[in-house]
């Protein structure tokens, strides 16, 4: 991977390098539902992780492998059993926590295999996400580039959501970064940020 | 799909060894011979030569064709080759004839220079770690201190991960592919039933059957058909067979009636008129001992713990001999010793027999994997 498709990779994938300032150098990471392995490939570059993917896609796994990057094909919704508890210090689900269907369990099972969870997911409270709705229709954009009846999306929520989410079930978050594009948002994030990411640890 | 060119006209070399082997069961080997093939170039730094391992049939003609026998292509002719997943543009490929073999390396049915005897009865019960021991020391001669990957199906995936036990500095990547970390008690059950055939066949002689100028026959082909059975899925047998009868009709009677009675059968005869029974049975017990966990009372975090070099697994849906649960037996504990790992699970109907099937993703993660290896050295 050279310079240039680290930033190029950094300009589409603006979770990334969120994701990345995160992480210390040498950490272990287990990316979950890693795609193509972009992710592990980045921060392998950027901050010398060591790492494993887990996917589920059959030509994602080919991807991952002739990208150098270690991955395991499961099914995350059967659980992460090949995994020690604590055997990471970063569990990530990048873009994925909208498409999972044990939603909870999932969580559970990343703080029980690593210190900290990293997620990063589409804010459907973003205002234009808002409007699609107030004019009748669901949204369709970059970040939730599916219609209704072809999308894998089936917990999608806003930063709110998540938020109360992870005070019910003592799920402790750490930071917390919006962005749409690449700008960062401070300014009414649940308004006006398409893109979220938490980082969290188990709660007391 | 890359077009890849024939592999060609191949030829068998044998390598004579006088230095004794000690069996992991004390028995001692004072001297033996290995047959192997090699395809491709091995490189200046000797850096970029594969080992494929072969399993329980399995022997030293991987790939490629015989001059005079144009017809025998290599087990693993469709895997192996220019522009293949085991690229021989890129890689010096050795395979062999496993020690115990009846393809050309000493085993039962050679003579024994003490007795001027074949072996028979008192040719060694071998391990996976007596093969690799055996493998190591043609690696030797051939000037091969590394392996860029040692690569293996079903028996031979196991001698894949004993070698990076064995001799962790010598193997840069492990391929294992349906295999297992061990035999699990219906595996061994499955060998027992096929070694009983074979020992209880009034022609066996108790494993000295060549003075008596006899093959255990009946034994040897009702052990493969037991066998053939646990390599096929229940999915492509229905599929191949069903329930077809050969005359369309029942005949109420025992001959063959049913198409799969006679594959069966046809497979068992072909079997036993090439196979030795006494290679057989030595086989399946390589199989049944097979355990890097037994040294390190049962804990394969342990046993995997030397390990250093990085694995490729690769399963099959269908393999209900060798499992994709069990496949994951031997990726946990590379995880847990942190090391470099990939696991594929291939969506096949061929059950155990997939891993030789051309099957275009399979072949596609085995084609990625290499080229990567292939990376690490200079051409």
């Amino acid at each position: 991977m050279t310079q240039n498709d680290i930033t190029v990779l950094a300009a589409e994938r603006p979770d990334f390098a969120a994701i990345a300032a995160w992480i210390p150098r040498g950490a272990s990471v287990l990316d979950l539902g890693c795609g193509d392995g972009s992710l592990l490939r980045y921060l392998k570059k950027t901050r010398a992780v060591r790492g494993y993917g887990v996917e589920i896609s059959d030509l994602d796994i080919v991807s991952c492998i002739a990208n150098g990057v270690n991955v395991i094909q499961d099914d995350l919704e059967s659980g992460l059993e090949d995994f020690e508890d604590g055997s990471f210090d970063f569990v990530i689900l990048s873009q994925t926590l909208q498409a999972t269907r044990y939603t909870e369990a999932l969580i559970r099972e990343m703080l029980r295999v690593g210190r900290e969870g990293i997620v990063s997911f589409p804010n459907f409270g973003y205002w234009k996400n808002r409007l699609c709705v107030l004019r009748g229709n669901m949204p369709v954009s970059s970040e939730l580039p599916y219609q209704w009846y072809d999308t894998p999306n089936v917990h999608l929520c806003t930063l709110h959501d998540f938020e109360m989410f992870c005070d019910r079930y003592q799920v402790a978050i750490l930071d917390r970064r919006v962005m749409t594009g690449e700008r960062e948002v401070n300014l009414l994030p649940n308004l006006l940020g398409s893109t979220a990411v938490y980082r969290f640890q188990r709660g007391v | 799909m890359i077009l890849s060119e024939p592999l060609g006209i191949v030829s068998a070399q044998c390598a004579q060894f006088d230095t004794p082997l000690i069996f992991r069961s004390g028995a001692v080997l004072p001297r033996y011979e290995l047959v192997y093939e090699t395809y491709g170039k091995l490189n200046a730094d000797k850096s970029n030569a594969i080992l494929v391992c072969h399993a329980l049939s399995g022997h030293h003609h991987v790939a490629g064709y015989y001059a005079d026998d144009t017809k025998n292509i290599g087990w693993w002719d469709n895997m192996v080759g220019s522009g293949k997943p085991i690229n021989t543009n890129k890689f010096f490929v050795l395979g062999l004839n496993n020690l115990g073999g009846c393809h050309g390396s000493t085993g039962p049915s050679s003579i024994d220079p003490q007795t001027g005897q074949p072996y028979g009865a008192n040719f060694p019960v071998i391990t996976v770690e007596d093969w690799v021991a055996s493998q190591a020391r043609l690696a030797d001669l051939l000037g091969i201190r590394q392996f860029a990957a040692v690569i293996g199906g079903s028996l031979g995936g196991m001698q894949a991960l004993q070698w990076s036990l064995t001799f962790p500095e010598r193997v840069r990547h492990v391929l294992a592919i349906a295999a297992a970390p061990h035999l699990t008690a219906q595996n061994i059950a499955f060998n027992d039933v096929a070694r009983s055939a074979i020992l209880s066949d009034p022609d066996f002689h108790g494993g000295n059957f060549y003075r008596h100028h006899v093959v255990p026959t009946r034994g040897l082909r009702l052990a493969r058909m037991l066998g053939h059975i646990t390599y096929l899925s229940d999915d492509v047998m229905a599929d191949k067979f069903g329930r077809e009868l050969r005359d369309g009709k029942f005949n109420y009677s025992y001959e063959i009636e049913f198409e799969i009675e006679s594959y069966l059968r046809y497979q068992g005869d072909k079997f036993a008129s090439y196979f030795d029974a006494n290679t057989y049975l030595l086989m399946t017990k390589a199989l049944d001992y097979f355990d890097p966990a037994h040294d390190f009372g049962g804990d394969l975090n342990q046993a995997f713990a030397r390990a250093q070099a990085d694995f490729l697994v690769i399963s099959f849906t269908t393999d209900w001999r060798f499992s994709p649960e069990r496949a994951r037996e031997i990726v946990r504990p590379l995880l847990h010793n942190r090391r470099n790992v990939s696991y594929a699970e291939i969506t096949s109907t061929h059950g155990h027999d997939s891993f030789l099937m051309e099957h275009p993703h399979y072949f596609d993660v085995v084609r990625a994997y290499l080229d990567n290896v292939a990376g690490e050295f200079a051409a």
